[in-house]
């Protein structure tokens, strides 16, 4: 007797071959296609979800769960982010009564360190444009953030505190919307990659084809990360997502040290950055499991394995600068992902112009996690004509941005 | 007895301290909270707890479950104790000072604080060659290439030089004959040799937590703080014990087979006074031995394996009289203190409060299986349990640098090399345990390859000429690995022993998460990978990042019957943070600058 029986097949259950047709086609169980099938399923369309590995084992499971909106500037990422976290929060309350499948979602607010009087300066004014624009941004004086966050450095000018930002746990995140399309009757085939689009006549998507076989579908929802590029080839479509590498170091279990997301002022203009140089900025943050994350360090290095100890060494520094008893506690593990970037800065959500059926989900850069419920509410309302919950525009497939022209060398 | 002072506590084995002869320093009291409990210079907290009849000192973060030592070598992390206020330490390595105060599991948390700066470690020395791990095959490569003239850096974790099957008391114990506990002086005859050699650096007590290539070789990151940069690494880093799950597996009190010899070799201090000793594999029969020798009950020796299967394997054992000769000498040993040999048994569970006070001892099916029907169960009084199935490679540091490995029989990876130990990365050679489990022989003859070998191509431009004694070496490394392939074929770990398990065992240890909750993962979460499972339910993420239950979890995840063909616990091997390192270290590892060719001769390996 099997000691673990393999998921149920059936109408809740995932298969190793894929259903014969679906109304939709999602390509990637990463965070982002886990959602994009929580919301088509909630539509009532049959979704299909098709994964070459494991669910979340792609960037989602090398990222943390950081749902930010104090790292965001004003404009179609914020409003993106500000859907997203109003969704996220939703969900946490859905699934925390199923047993088990909590997302370990916490609302525990991110608070930004200036350590400079420039820099409060330029905290502050960011903070201003932020609250304008919808953001709930409180500033602290260092002895009010000092109280919140008693093992900060004694040496910092002051800091704004953002009740909005949360976490979740993606990988648990990802299975767990997923585990609700599927009850809701979608299917997840894992295993199998997708290695075909079919088209009828008139150029429009018939049939995804896939290792394990073939399903016939009108609509296809490109949500592969890293791998969107490959996807959207095989219909002739063109999308530069590229990687950008990324460290986090994990300590040992500790007694509740660090209590929100702390992170210093200067990760706004890194996130920005153009530099295919090292960036490192430093978020320190407790999970559940009481080790601290500590992330993330940012470069262009295309999808080099490596592990760079003096990476580590500037992520180690800059926590230290923020809470100097970080010195004697020790590291665990340090892992590596490649987040999906494009040119812009901003994610693909949308349909592809030249391949009627086809949308891309992908691009999220560092910011995945907390983007992907407002990713699958606009792809939702993108395929079944609904109103769309935001403007659309700015994260069009053709935007001259992402134009093979448009392409930095 | 000779004149020696009273040993104070009745696990401290007087039998162990007379064979090897010792003079021990005059005990002195540590703290442990409020008591006071007795310590002898150069003892570990660890054994100076379990002397003093304290078998558990921590209490889980979750289930508030107690724990105490398990591997006794520093792989599993359950026996951390917070000493003198700062940050838990593992209680197996680490040695108590006069002065000194643990705390016990109702003390709360020490908190975090800064420690002191660090000494500026200083630019990264130079050397040749590093050689990682002292034991039997460590200690062969670093002699072997030093005497070729190579500059050696010998780093290893332990306190002494010697590995797992040379492990010598603490130098304090003033042992006249350390290696009477294994009967073979070759660690000391090393020690010496390598202390008196010129060309060799000892880092004892340290371990590298970073490797990376570099600039005509690689740095090695040390938690001493402070890094060596080398032209070439011997990776001869050994394996720790596999343990599998059972329910009760986590109660203080049960041991790895290894953890319990080398609480005796190493501390001359008993796991419990009524021992069984199960799991299956040729370890078991020294440990009983060693476990008798010192004097504890020793109640059986289990093997869930049956011997018959020996009978096939001859042709292989034959032409090994040494090991053969070596098994009757520890069957001897047994014999003379009526201790049963079983086969096809297994501890099934064990029981007790706050540590082991009984076992479950099951009769297996030859898949492992236990028989069904009370009649083939039987309780067992015992307050330790020695249980071993084998080894896990410790490939972190050759998966860092991108050494090929392929799973071996169990489906754990292990090292790839040639014949002289040459790993797929130029520059990186391998030799012991971590290319295959193969015993304390072989470890040697490849420890003593590779050492000839590293010499040999960073001294010579083109391929170095193989001598006589090389071919004889070579020839030796051979025959042993077809033995040990034989021991493979014979002692394998068999499927059954997943219906051992109920919903409520702990599979990872240090996060507490029960087999319910991966079968959650797995059937609901669709969480089918090994990473996915690790990422839903946490399992393999605490503090000995999956060193334990990575191999169990691989097995119980594997789409065909269990282990064999169709486990690859690979995924969950690489941990490019080798060992735990205070974050003020990592921020002192910035860039190192380089020494340059000019001051350290470096050049590039000739591979
Ligand atoms: C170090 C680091 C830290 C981060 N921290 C955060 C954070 O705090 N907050 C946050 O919001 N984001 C964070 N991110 C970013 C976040 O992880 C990503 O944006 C997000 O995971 C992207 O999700 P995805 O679903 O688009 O991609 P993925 O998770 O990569 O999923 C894509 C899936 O598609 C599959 N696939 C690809 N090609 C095919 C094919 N042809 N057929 C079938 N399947 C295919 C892949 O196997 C993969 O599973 C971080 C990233 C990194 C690297
Ligand atoms: C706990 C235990 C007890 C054993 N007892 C016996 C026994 O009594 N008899 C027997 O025949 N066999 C025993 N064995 C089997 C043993 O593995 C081999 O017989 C033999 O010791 C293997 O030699 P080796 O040189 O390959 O590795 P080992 O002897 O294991 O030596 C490896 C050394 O490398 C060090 N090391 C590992 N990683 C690092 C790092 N990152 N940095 C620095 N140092 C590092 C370790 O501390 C260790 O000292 C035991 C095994 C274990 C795990
Ligand atoms: S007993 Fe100390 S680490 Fe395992």
């Amino acid at each position: 007797m099997a000691l673990l029986k393999r998921p149920r097949s059936g109408p809740s259950g995932t298969t190793t071959t894929p259903p014969r047709g679906a109304d939709v086609v999602v390509v990637g169980a990463g965070i982002v296609g886990a959602a994009c099938a929580d919301e088509l399923s909630a539509a009532g369309l049959s979704t299909v979800v098709v994964e070459r590995a494991g669910v979340g084992t792609g960037t989602t499971g090398a990222g943390e769960g950081n749902i930010l909106v104090s790292d965001k500037e004003p404009g179609p990422e914020l409003a993106l982010a500000l859907l997203s976290n109003a969704l996220w929060r939703r969900i946490g309350e859905e699934v925390a009564g199923s047993p088990g499948a909590g997302i370990a979602l916490e609302a525990k607010g991110g608070i930004v360190v200036a350590t400079g009087d420039a820099e409060l300066a330029a905290l502050h004014r960011f903070a201003d444009r932020q609250r304008a624009a919808g953001v709930v941004a409180e500033p602290l004086d260092p002895a009010r953030a000092r109280e919140l966050e008693p093992y900060l450095t004694p040496d910092l000018a002051g800091a704004v505190h953002y009740p909005q930002d949360m976490q979740v746990q993606p990988v648990l995140a990802a299975a767990t919307l997923l585990h609700r399309a599927r009850a809701r009757g979608a299917r997840l085939v894992t295993g199998a990659e997708v290695v075909g689009l079919a088209r009828d006549r008139d150029g429009r998507i018939a049939a995804v084809r896939t290792t394990a076989g073939d399903v016939a579908t009108r609509y296809v929802v490109n949500a592969a990360g890293l791998g969107a590029p490959a996807v959207a080839a095989l219909a002739g479509a063109h999308l530069p997502v590229q990687p950008r590498r990324g460290f986090i170091l994990v300590t040992e279990p500790l007694p509740p040290m660090v209590h929100a997301k702390v992170y210093d002022a200067d990760y706004v203009s890194n996130v920005a950055s153009d530099d295919s140089g090292l960036r490192t900025s430093t978020v320190v943050e407790a999970t559940d499991g009481g080790t601290i994350l500590i992330g993330a360090s940012r470069e262009r290095v295309g999808l080099d394995p490596g592990f760079r100890v003096d990476v580590l060494a500037r992520l180690a520094q800059q926590a230290i600068r923020l809470f100097p008893a970080l010195a004697g506690v020790r590291a665990i593990r340090a892992y590596r992902g490649f987040r999906p970037y494009l040119p812009d800065h901003l994610p693909v959500i949308g349909a592809e112009p030249a391949v009627p059926g086809l949308l891309h989900a992908a691009g999220h850069e560092g910011a995945g996690i907390g983007l992907a419920p407002a990713t699958g509410r606009l792809i939702r309302q993108l395929v079944t004509g609904e109103e769309p919950a935001l403007d659309p525009a700015p994260f069009r497939p053709d935007r001259p941005a992402l134009r093979p022209s448009g392409v930095p060398a | 007895m000779t004149g020696r002072p009273e040993l104070p506590g009745e696990l401290r084995s007087a039998a162990a301290h007379e064979r090897a002869g010792t003079a021990p320093g005059e005990p002195f009291e540590i703290g442990y909270g409020q008591a006071r409990i007795p310590a002898l210079p150069g003892e570990t907290f660890g054994a100076a707890l379990t002397a003093a009849g304290v078998r558990s000192w921590r209490r889980t973060r979750f289930g508030g479950r107690p724990r105490g030592l398990f591997c006794g070598i520093g792989a599993c992390f359950d026996c951390l104790l917070p000493v003198n206020g700062g940050p838990p330490v593992r209680a197996c390595l680490t040695e108590a000072a006069p002065g000194d105060t643990a705390a016990p599991p109702e003390a709360p948390l020490p908190r975090p604080a800064a420690p002191p700066p660090a000494d500026d470690p200083g630019p990264p020395r130079g050397y040749d060659v590093a050689v990682v791990g002292a034991g039997p095959a460590g200690l062969a490569a670093a002699l072997a290439a030093a005497d070729r003239g190579q500059r050696v850096v010998l780093v290893d974790a332990g306190a002494r030089p010697g590995g797992q099957y040379h492990r010598q008391p603490p130098r304090p114990f003033g042992a006249r004959r350390p290696e009477a506990l294994q009967p073979d002086g070759t660690a000391r005859a090393a020690e010496a040799a390598l202390t008196a050699h010129p060309l060799v650096t000892l880092h004892s007590g340290e371990s590298v937590w970073a490797a990376e290539p570099a600039a005509d070789g690689f740095t090695l990151h040390l938690t001493g703080g402070g890094a060596v940069r080398v032209r070439a690494v011997v990776v001869a880093t050994g394996a720790h014990d596999l343990a599998l799950p059972f329910p009760g597996w986590d109660l203080p009190g049960v041991f790895t087979a290894g953890g319990a010899q080398a609480l005796v070799k190493g501390q001359l201090t008993l796991p419990g006074r009524r021992v069984v000793v199960a799991g299956t594999g040729p370890l078991l029969l020294p440990v009983a031995a060693t476990l008798a020798e010192a004097g504890a009950t020793v109640l059986g020796v289990f093997d869930a394996n049956h011997p018959a299967r020996w009978l096939r394997r001859l042709p292989a054992a034959l032409g090994h009289a040494g090991r053969l000769r070596e098994a009757a000498h520890y069957l001897r040993i047994l014999r003379r203190h009526r201790i049963p040999v079983r086969y096809r048994r297994a501890v099934v569970a064990a029981h007790g409060g706050s540590g082991v006070e009984a076992v479950t001892l099951a009769r297996l099916a030859p898949d492992w299986t236990p028989l069904p029907g009370a009649r083939h169960r039987r309780r067992l009084a015992a307050d330790a349990v020695a249980v071993g199935f084998g080894f896990v490679a410790g490939v972190e540091l050759p998966l860092a640098l991108g050494c090929a490995t392929v799973p071996d029989p169990a489906g754990l990876p292990v090292v790839v090399t040639d014949h002289s130990g040459r790993t797929s990365v130029a520059g990186v050679y391998a030799a012991g345990e971590v290319t295959g489990v193969g015993g304390a022989r072989l470890a040697a003859v490849e420890g003593e390859l590779a050492g000839r070998a590293v010499a040999a191509d960073l001294a010579a431009t083109g391929p170095a000429p193989a001598t006589g004694a090389d071919a004889r070496l070579r020839r030796r490394r051979a025959r042993l690995r077809r033995f040990a392939a034989a021991l493979a074929e014979v002692y394998p770990v068999r499927p059954g022993w997943r219906g051992w398990l109920d919903g409520d065992t702990l599979v990872c240890r240090c996060e507490e998460v029960p087999l319910s909750r991966i079968r959650h993962a797995v059937e609901d979460l669709a969480a089918t990978e090994p990473r996915a499972v690790k990422l839903t339910t946490r399992a393999g993420m605490g503090m000995c990042q999956g060193r334990i239950c990575g191999p169990a979890l691989a097995t119980l995840l594997a789409a065909g019957s269990g282990a064999g063909p169709g486990v690859d616990a690979t995924p969950l091997a690489g941990r490019p943070i080798v060992a735990p390192v205070p974050l003020g270290t990592v921020a002192a590892a910035a860039r190192p600058p380089d020494p340059g060719r000019g001051d350290h001769g470096l050049d590039s390996p000739a591979r």
